[in-house]
């Protein structure tokens, strides 16, 4: 097994488990952590991806990631505000009580 | 592959587990935490220092402390009386592995085509500097955008409505 593959399958694996975190809690904030997860294992990819390329030098891997990771801290705070304002209209965050939009 | 990779893939691997099947919503933040913490040791490990060290920044300092107090803010650490799982959690089970039966079985298929060993890359955060302000200007102007008005969009969603304002 080569090293790009070993990231690859722990970038696949963490993927999975954000994937079924974020499939299977009530919990909204719990789906924002699987999401993070899953944000997170697509980064792992991209600087695996960066390191054993055969051009590093460009960067083009690396600053993928540093732009997703800016855009997943700006999702983060989004999706945190809107939870703690559906907390504070429906006093719930569970996902399988939030069945209206209506404000 | 080395020990320290096995070992830091472990504790990722660990902490993310921790931070999807934990009961206490807390503890699930604290695990995310260890996750977060074991990704940027991988990537450390890939010698993506810059990226390493942001992802201890924002992930470790800023997300994983804004879910905390969102979870303090919500008191989702109280475990809800009907289960911290939804209805039908088996089928949320199954496409997760189906995902990750797919993604193994590519990677493992495609290992003679992805490149092998290759020399350590030199890239100082000075080059990394000198391309955001080049080469990427235009994708660093953007971003500054986004996070200017996902900061205006937070704080209005999140702000108190005032009485009568409906």
């Amino acid at each position: 097994m080569t090293p790009l593959t070993g990231y690859l399958l722990i970038a696949a694996l963490l993927f999975a488990i954000g994937l079924a975190g974020a499939l299977t809690r009530r919990n909204a904030i719990l789906v924002l952590i699987g999401i993070e997860l899953m944000l997170n294992a697509a980064n792992l990819n991209l600087i695996a991806f960066w390191r054993y390329s055969p051009h590093p030098e460009a960067l083009t891997g690396m600053m993928f990631a540093i732009f997703s990771i800016a855009v997943a801290a700006a999702e983060a705070a989004v999706g945190l505000g809107l939870v703690i304002q559906i907390h504070r209209h429906a006093h719930t965050t569970d996902l399988d009580q939030m069945n209206r939009m209506k404000g | 592959m080395s020990f320290a990779f096995y070992l830091i893939a472990g504790l990722s691997v660990a902490g993310a587990l921790a931070a999807v099947l934990l009961k206490n919503t807390v503890h699930c933040a604290l695990a995310l935490t260890v996750a977060f913490a074991g990704l940027a040791l991988l990537f450390l490990q890939l010698d993506a220092q810059f990226a390493g060290f942001a992802q201890i920044l924002v992930y470790i300092g800023a997300v994983a402390i804004l879910v905390v107090f969102a979870i303090l803010l919500t008191r989702g650490s109280e475990t809800p009386k009907d289960g911290v799982y939804s209805r039908n959690p088996l089928i949320g089970l199954v496409i997760a592995a189906a995902i990750f039966a797919v993604f193994g079985w590519a990677i493992l298929n495609s290992t003679s085509f992805l490149p092998h060993e290759s020399a350590k890359p030199v890239v100082s955060v000075m080059d990394i500097g000198n391309a955001l302000m080049g080469r990427y200007i235009l994708p660093l102007e953007i971003v500054a955008l986004l996070l200017t008005a996902a900061l205006i969009g937070a704080v209005i969603v999140a702000m108190h409505e005032k009485d009568g304002a409906q």
